[in-house]
Order: structure tokens, then sequence, then C-alpha cells
């Protein structure tokens, strides 16, 4: 199946509100869908007969933000952060790039991390893949076994990967910067 | 004299089996780099097994935001360090494909020969370091006498022995050497003289003669061993279900009969490489396994490697017979400060270890909007908890060891 036949089949499936876009002319063809309904969506990829995405790639966190003030207008995106899922099938060897986009900070609080349902009950691998998006970008997964840091140290503050982080002083006695 | 109740000589031993908490690692010989493994055991037998990571956690990510792609290639040998050329030229094929780069056939057959080589290297390590956490040091031995000449051969095409960033955005930063001096180990073990000068084509060329029999002898020696094959064989067994569940790849997913490689089977700008080479994708099951092997286990995923260094000679051999009439340079202009394109592009090549993913969105400017590397590594180790349950304490080494992990890769 290419981009847009699966596009049509989850539009007809899940209708247009939780099916929320698309870029079909990207290199990598993306769907967007509501973070509310990513989970219930995961598991018909994975499970339809005509899909069967059963290879999650790759889950990653990018942030969607300039600091820069200066550059802010030229950046060409407002801010948000994207969970980015990219999806292929062994049996169909079909692929697609599902994403989900949420604000930088729940309720617009500067700290409280936005939420995104869990998909680790879809994809085993998402478990570890959740917990370094959480980890490094900053997005709760929410309905996580385990949401714990795993590559930074548990007292670790802050996400790396956001792009308004600052690095650390000082850490357990080790100077930064 | 009669006997009393509390008569010194007897001994009561106090044998009680509460579950202890192990530590495994992070300073572990058997746990291929700084992981922590944390053991719920009851007396031999492990119950609970929680990989802990991040010990060599450098966040290469951000560094990769903050720099331009070429820049950024060094970083990538320091990932997975036993396949420097393959990271090199998995990032390359990401960068290529978002910017729309067309590489001559002199460029492609090279980076086919040099990543074929690194696999040769790797895998060798791999063989050896398994045969080390099983308690045989021969084997080790062996394997970096042979990947010591490998080793000197890129030292001759780049400079460097271990973190080459030599295969680059367009290509190879240089062209493969004309003369060199012979490699001293290819020397000796061919009982050739030191001071012998010949191509670079040349000495991969007496290397595979002398390396291509040496494999039947790592089989009789590891593979067809006794007791190797009964601390392998009919353990740690990964299934095919629970393997593409963990988003295993590599030889871990062929050892539990998934017939995929993404040298035949992954992304167009990467497959387009390997056409018209001769070779076959190996996969379990074998139909010389020995009995007790299952497939899945811990010697079918090392067999994958073995077989593999088989084919990586075949490709080896037929690059350079192409690359001499090869057309085109072994590289195009690229320059370092080239905007990247407001889009982005995941890709997925087959390093060693596994399909080792970058993810580049651009966003018209020098530096990536996020450079994300995908370890391979990482989704091979985390079914560890899944395969160690319930399994000897002794046996811990022979699993983490079948997955062949590479810590700097993991951990990034």
């Amino acid at each position: 199946m290419n981009a847009e036949e699966i596009l049509n089949l989850l539009v007809d499936e899940f209708g247009s509100e939780r099916i929320t876009g698309s870029n079909l002319a990207a290199m990598d063809p993306w769907i967007e869908v509501a973070a509310a309904s990513i989970e219930e969506v995961s598991r018909f990829l994975k499970t339809d007969e005509r899909l069967l995405l059963d290879h999650l790639n790759n889950l990653c966190g990018v942030d969607y933000f300039e600091p820069d003030e200066k550059k802010a207008a030229k950046f060409g995106h407002d801010p948000h952060v994207e969970v980015v899922y990219h999806l292929s099938s062994y049996t169909h060897r079909h692929k697609i790039t599902i994403k989900v986009c949420v604000p930088r900070w729940k309720d617009d609080q500067a700290g409280q991390l936005p939420e995104v349902p869990t998909v680790s009950g879809v994809w085993k691998i998402a478990d570890w893949h959740e917990r370094e998006t959480f980890d490094l970008v900053g997005v709760n997964f929410s309905g996580h076994p385990n949401l714990t840091r795993i590559l930074c140290a548990e007292d670790w503050v802050g996400h790396p990967l956001r792009k308004d982080y600052e690095f650390p002083l000082e850490y357990h006695g080790i100077r930064g910067k | 004299m009669p006997v009393t109740l509390e008569d010194p000589r007897i001994v009561e031993f106090d044998v009680r089996t509460d579950e202890m908490l192990v530590n495994m690692g992070p300073q572990h010989p058997s746990t291929h780099g700084v992981l922590r493994l944390l053991l719920r055991t009851d007396g031999e037998i492990v119950n609970e097994v929680t990989p802990h990571l991040g010990y060599l956690h450098r966040c290469a990510e951000k560094i990769g935001e903050n720099l331009s792609p070429v820049q950024w290639i060094p970083y990538t040998d320091r990932m997975d360090y036993l396949a420097g050329m393959n990271m090199n030229l998995g990032m390359s094929l990401a960068v290529e494909k978002l910017i729309g780069m067309e590489l001559p056939e002199k460029a492609v057959v090279l980076r086919v020969l040099i990543a074929e080589l690194n696999r040769i290297a790797s895998h060798l390590v791999g063989m050896g370091a398994y045969g080390l956490d099983l308690g045989t040091f021969s084997p080790f031995l062996y394997a970096f006498r042979e990947r010591e000449i490998i080793l000197d051969l890129f030292e001759e095409a780049c400079g460097a022995r271990l973190t080459y960033s030599y295969l680059t955005v367009g290509g190879a930063t240089h062209d493969l050497p004309a003369t060199i001096p012979i490699p001293p180990g290819l020397a000796s073990l061919t009982h050739r003289s030191p001071n012998m000068k010949l191509s670079w084509l040349e000495a991969v060329s007496m290397f595979l003669d002398w390396l291509e029999p040496r494999i039947k002898e790592y089989h009789t020696l590891l593979t067809r061993n006794h007791i190797f094959i009964k601390r392998t064989a009919g353990l740690g067994i990964l299934d095919r279900e629970t393997a593409i569940d963990y988003g295993c790849t590599g030889p871990v997913l062929r050892g539990s009969g998934v017939d995929w490689d993404l040298r035949r089977d992954g992304d167009p700008i990467y497959t387009r490489m390997y056409e018209g080479f001769d070779w076959n994708v190996a996969v379990a099951p074998f139909k010389d396994a020995p009995r007790e092997a299952v497939l899945g286990d811990n010697w079918c995923r090392f067999y994958v490697r073995m077989q593999e260094v088989t084919q990586a000679i075949r490709l080896v051999r037929q690059a350079i017979e192409k690359y001499p009439t090869a057309k085109g340079m072994h590289r195009v202009p690229h320059k370092m400060a080239t905007k990247l394109p407001k889009d982005e592009c995941y890709l997925e090549t087959e390093c060693p270890r596994g399909a080792m993913g970058f993810y580049f969105v651009g966003n018209g400017e020098v530096n990536p909007l996020r450079a994300r590397a995908k370890s391979s590594c990482f989704c091979n180790l985390a079914p560890t908890a899944d395969l160690c349950e319930g399994f000897l304490l002794a046996d811990i080494p022979a699993v983490v060891g079948s997955l062949d992990i590479v810590m700097g890769e993991i951990d990034r």
C-alpha cells in the first residue's frame, strides 16, 4: 500500500477528527494523528490485515522551537513538539510515518510536560523508545509502565533535546561549561 | 555418656534461599562495555534482569543539532566504534537522500568495498569476544590477528585505525592509495618480505585469500566445539514474533528466522549500491546446524554472523573486480555549508549489528533541526529481560554476548 491508500484507510476508519493532517508530498510521507487516539490508531495499524505495520523502526520527539528571537520570524513553524513514529511491515513491505503534535508545555506552563498516550502495549520496543523520548525531549507518555530516565542519570534536571534547554553549571560537584 | 542436644560437634547449616540483588557491571568484562544488569537472583537462578544504560551517554543528538551533517560524521564513528565505516555510510546516505545527491559508480563501489570489509572486522570481534564470554581465549586472539590487518589497510586508506570519518557526504574523503607497504601482519602471515610494496586492492585481495580458508578453522575451533554448542544451542531463544515486537534487527532478527536484510530490502538509495553484486542473505534455520540448535537461540545468532563474514568476503571480492573500471570519481564535491531543505528523511542501513537509522529534519539552515540516530543495539538489547529470565547466572553472558551489543552505540 502506498501512503495515500494508508491515509484513505485511516480516514475511513477513524474520521478526520482523529486523523488531523498529512503530507504525502514529503520525502517520507507522514500522517498526523490526534494525540488522544494514537494508541487506538497504532493498534489498528499493527493488527489490520491490510496494513500489518508490525515493525516500529523508530520513535522520537522533535522540538519545533527557535529560542533566538531574531531567527524566530524566519523559523516557519509554530512552536510545538512532535512525536514521530516510523513504521514498516515485514509482510507487505510498505512503510509510513505517523506524527503526533502536542504543545511544548501542557497548559502553557513551562515545565509541565505535554502528554501523549503510550503505545508500549502495541509494540514492546516503544517502551524503551518512549523512555528515551521522555528523557531527552520531555514528553510524558501517559499509561507507560515505567516512565523513568533511560540515558541521563536518574536525578538529571531538564530535557536536553529541548531547544531552550540550559546546560547545568554544576552536577554533583562536576563543573559544566 | 548421653548425647546432649547442645552437642558442640553438631553444626547446623543455615541454608536459606533468600532473593539477592546482584549488580552485573557496569565494569564487567562480559557486558561488552559499560552496561549494568541488575539481577534478582535466587541461588544460581536469575528471576529478573533489569538493564541500566546511559553510562556512555554523550547526547550525540544534541551535538548533531549544533553542527552541520558533515561535521557530525566523526561523532558517528564513535557510536559503533567497531564499525565506524558503516556508521559513516548510514549517515552520509541519509543526508544525500535529503539533499538529493547522486553518486558516481566509483564512489558507490568504493563504499561497498569499505563497508563490507568493516563488516568482516566487526564480526571478527563479535566472534572473538563471544568466545571470550564463554571462556575460550584462542578464537579471540585469532580474530584480533585478522582484524589487525583490516585496520592496517584502513589506516593506509584514510589515516585512522578506528574512527575513520572516511565515507562522507558525497562519497569518500580520499581515493584508495595506489601503492602501500604491505601490512606487517599480512607479511608475516603470508611469508612475504616486509618491504614489499603493492596496491591497496592487491593487499585486500591477498588478505582475503589468506582469510577465507581460516573461516573453516574458526568453525572447527568454536562453532562446532562441543562445549560451545552446549552453552549456546537451545539457550536464549528469541522467537520470531518477540523479535519483531522488540524491533530487533540485523543478525538477531535473522537468527530468529526473519529473512530481512536492508541491503536487499531497504530503501532504494541503499539497495541500489548492491545491485549487480552476487551474494546471499544468511538467515536461520541452517541446514548444517547441530541437533541441539533451536531457531532463534544463541547459536543461530552467532552462526548468522559467521555466515555474513563469508558473504562479505564475496562482496569485497566482487567490489575489487569492479573498482578499477568503475566510472567517475571517488566523491562529488559537497560544501559543508550546504543548507538542508525544509524536509525530513529517515533512512536505515544494515550495519553489522543491525539496522542503524538516521533521521534528519532540515529547516532551510545548515544545521539540522533534529538529528536522530536510532541505535540498532538499543533495540537488540531490549529483549534481554525476557531472554534471561529463569536462567542460570553463568548463562547471562552467553545470552547478552550473543546479542553482540556495543554500548557506545546504545548510549550515544
